[in-house]
C-alpha cells in the first residue's frame, strides 16, 4: 500500500513536472515570437525609417490575433452555434464588439482620421454573403476565425488559408466558359471606362464584373445621409447609433426572444423575479454570459480604430496616399499595379492579402502575369515580405499563438481526412465569395457596418443565409452518418 | 482518424471526433445525447478547443451535467457528461 502510494506520488511528480516544463516552453515560444517582431521592427526601421508603415500593420495584427484567441471571436461560430445548437454565446459577444467598436470608429471618422471607404452597394453582398456564409461554416471558422484557429495549431485551418488564397487568385484571373455568364451590358460597360488594353477590361469574369457592374454602383454611410454639419455628430448618430447600435440591440433582442429566453427564463422565475424584471434580468445574464468575446471584441475596437488613426498619420508624415507609393520610393518596384499601387487598406482587413500570396507564387512561377484588373490595376502581388496587410495576416496567425502559448492551449492537430476536405471546399467558396462581396467577416461586414456602411448589413444577411444552408447540410450529413452506426 | 461511437456498456456511451473541427464534436455530441436515456453517460474525446465553450453552454442550457473534464496524454479532451 504504502510502495503504491509512493508510487502514485511520485506518478503525479512527475506529470507536474512534464505539465511545468511544457509552461516553460510554451512562454519562451511567446516571448520568442513577440521578440521577433521588434527585432524585424527595430532592425527594419533603422534600415529605413518608412518601414514603420509596414510595422503599424504587424503590430495592430498582433493585438487583433491576441484578442481573436482570447475570445474565441468566430463569425462562423456565432451564426452556426446559434442555428445547430442553439448557442448564442458568439453571436451575442460579435454584437457588442460591433456596437463598441462603432463608438471608437466614430471618434476617428469624426475626427477626419479614417481610412475608411465605403462598399459598392447592391445584391452582390448578399450573394457574396452567402457563397462566404456556407464556405465559413463548411471550413470550421471565417477568415479571421481561421487565422487564430491556425495560430492554435490546427492543421485543418492552414488548409483553410492556402484554399481562401488561391481560389481567389483562380476566381480574379479566370476566363475561357467564365466569360460566357457576363452580361452583354458588363462588357458593354467595361469597355465604355477606356482601360488600358494590357488590363484586358473585356476578357475575365472578374474583370468586366468589376469594371462593368461593381463600379458603377453607388457607396455611402449613413453619416452622410443625415446631412448633419457636424462631423463628430453625424458619424454618432448616423454611422454608431442608426447603422450600429440600434440594429445590434433589435438583433440582440431577437436572439433573445427566440434562443436565450426559453431555458434561462426558469431560472430568473426560480430567483423570485417576474414580469419585466424577469426579461430584462435574462437579456443582461445573456449579454454577460458572453464578456469574454465583449472583451476580446473591445480591445479588437479600440485596436481598430487606432489602427486607423495611426495609418492616416502616416500617410501625412510619409506624403503618400497608398504603401505602393512608399515602397516605390524605397526602391522595391517589383509587384506594383501599373498605378504603383498595392493592396492597402489602413484597416483590418484579411482576404486581399491572402490572395496576394498566391498571385505572387504564380507570378513568381510565370503562371500568372498581373494582366487583370485585381492584381494588374488595383492591388498588385508584392513580395510578402514587403506586403504591408500581408504582414498583418501572418501577425494575426503567430498573435494568436503568442496567446495560446500563455495559456497552455497551443497544441499541433491533425485533420481527420473529411475535415481536411470541408476545409478545401469551405476555403474555395470562401475565397469566391470575399471576390464578389468585396470582403470577408471582417472586410465586407465588420468594418463598413461599424463604420455606418449599410452594405455590410446586406453581407451579413448573406452570412446569416450561407451559414443556415451548410448547418441544414451538416445536420443531414451528420444524421445520415450517425444511422449507420446502429447502436441505438 | 474517423468518428467513433459506440456502447461501452449499459448506460455508457463513447464517442471520439478527434481530428474534428467545428461544428462536428459540438454537432455529434447534441446528436448522441438526444439519443440516450436520462441518466445515460457520455465519454467524449475532442481535440478543437473551440467546440469546448459551445459543448459546455450546450450542456448548460439543456440541463445536461458534465461530471468531469480532464486531458488525455495527447493533449485531448476527454469530458464525461451526464444526460439530465
Amino acid at each position: 500500500m504504502a510502495s503504491t502510494e509512493s508510487e502514485m506520488g511520485a506518478a503525479l511528480k512527475n506529470t507536474e513536472s512534464a505539465q511545468r516544463r511544457l509552461e516553460i516552453k510554451n512562454q519562451i515560444w511567446a516571448f520568442g515570437i513577440v521578440g521577433f517582431f521588434a527585432v524585424i521592427t527595430v532592425w527594419s526601421c533603422a534600415v529605413d525609417v518608412r518601414y514603420l508603415y509596414l510595422a503599424t500593420y504587424i503590430w495592430f495584427g498582433l493585438i487583433y490575433g491576441m484578442a481573436l484567441q482570447y475570445g474565441r471571436f468566430c463569425m462562423a461560430s456565432a451564426f452556426r452555434d446559434l442555428f445547430a445548437v442553439g448557442v448564442p454565446r458568439m453571436t451575442v459577444g460579435i454584437l457588442i464588439a460591433l456596437a463598441l467598436f462603432s463608438v471608437v470608429a466614430s471618434v476617428v471618422t469624426g475626427a477626419g482620421q479614417s481610412t475608411f471607404h465605403p462598399l459598392p452597394y447592391g445584391y452582390q453582398n448578399v450573394i457574396g454573403g452567402i457563397l462566404f456564409g456556407t464556405g465559413m461554416v463548411f471550413a470550421g471558422g471565417c477568415a479571421s476565425g481561421s487565422l487564430y484557429k491556425s495560430g492554435e495549431g490546427t492543421v485543418a485551418s492552414w488548409i483553410v488559408i492556402l484554399s481562401l488564397s488561391f481560389s481567389q487568385t483562380w476566381f480574379a484571373m479566370a476566363g475561357g466558359w467564365l466569360n460566357r455568364l457576363v452580361p452583354a451590358s458588363w462588357t458593354k460597360s467595361a469597355a465604355a471606362k477606356n482601360l488600358p488594353a494590357v488590363l484586358n477590361p473585356t476578357n475575365g469574369w472578374y474583370n468586366q464584373y468589376l469594371a462593368g457592374y461593381i463600379w458603377n454602383l453607388p457607396a455611402t454611410t449613413v453619416a452622410v445621409l443625415t446631412h448633419i454639419k457636424n462631423q463628430f455628430l453625424a458619424a454618432f448618430v448616423g454611422d454608431a447609433l442608426i447603422n450600429t447600435i440600434v440594429p445590434a440591440i433589435f438583433i440582440l433582442a431577437v436572439v433573445y426572444v427566440f434562443w436565450y429566453r426559453k431555458s434561462h427564463i426558469k431560472n430568473m422565475l426560480k430567483a423570485g423575479k417576474k414580469g419585466w424584471r424577469a426579461e430584462v434580468a435574462g437579456y443582461w445574464s445573456m449579454i454577460a454570459a458572453s464578456r469574454r468575446t465583449a472583451i476580446a471584441g473591445l480591445i479588437i475596437g479600440v485596436a481598430a480604430g487606432l489602427h486607423m488613426w495611426v495609418t492616416e498619420g502616416l500617410r501625412h508624415v510619409f506624403g503618400v496616399l497608398n504603401a505602393g507609393e512608399l515602397l516605390q520610393a524605397m526602391g522595391h518596384t517589383s509587384g506594383l499595379s501599373i498605378q504603383d499601387t498595392v493592396f492597402d487598406p489602413g484597416y483590418w482587413y484579411i482576404t486581399t492579402q491572402e490572395a496576394q500570396w498566391s498571385g505572387w507564387l504564380l507570378h513568381v512561377l510565370g503562371v500568372h502575369d498581373m494582366r487583370n484588373i485585381f492584381y494588374g490595376l488595383q492591388n498588385g502581388v508584392p513580395n510578402p515580405l514587403l506586403n504591408p496587410p500581408g504582414w498583418m495576416s501572418i501577425s494575426i496567425i503567430l498573435g494568436s499563438s503568442v496567446m495560446a502559448r500563455l495559456s497552455n492551449e497551443f497544441r499541433l492537430k491533425l485533420p481527420s481526412l473529411e475535415t481536411a476536405i470541408w476545409a478545401l471546399i469551405g476555403g474555395a467558396l470562401m475565397g469566391i465569395g470575399a471576390r464578389i462581396g468585396i470582403g470577408c467577416n471582417i472586410g465586407a461586414f465588420f468594418i463598413p457596418v461599424a463604420n455606418g456602411d449599410p452594405s455590410g448589413w446586406l453581407f451579413g444577411l448573406g452570412l446569416g443565409v450561407g451559414a443556415y444552408i451548410c448547418v441544414r447540410f451538416y445536420d443531414w450529413w451528420i444524421n445520415r452518418r450517425m444511422a449507420k452506426e446502429d447502436i441505438f | 482518424m474517423a468518428v467513433q461511437f459506440r456502447r461501452q456498456s449499459e448506460g455508457v456511451y463513447f464517442l471520439d471526433v478527434k481530428g474534428y473541427v467545428c461544428p462536428h464534436p459540438q454537432l455529434y455530441t447534441k446528436k448522441s445525447l438526444e439519443k440516450m436515456k436520462p441518466g445515460d453517460v457520455l465519454d467524449l474525446v475532442f481535440d478543437n478547443p473551440s467546440s469546448a465553450e459551445s459543448i459546455n453552454s450546450m450542456c448548460e442550457a439543456a440541463g445536461n451535467e458534465i461530471v468531469s473534464k480532464v486531458k488525455d496524454a495527447s493533449g485531448a479532451m476527454v469530458w464525461r457528461i451526464k444526460k439530465g
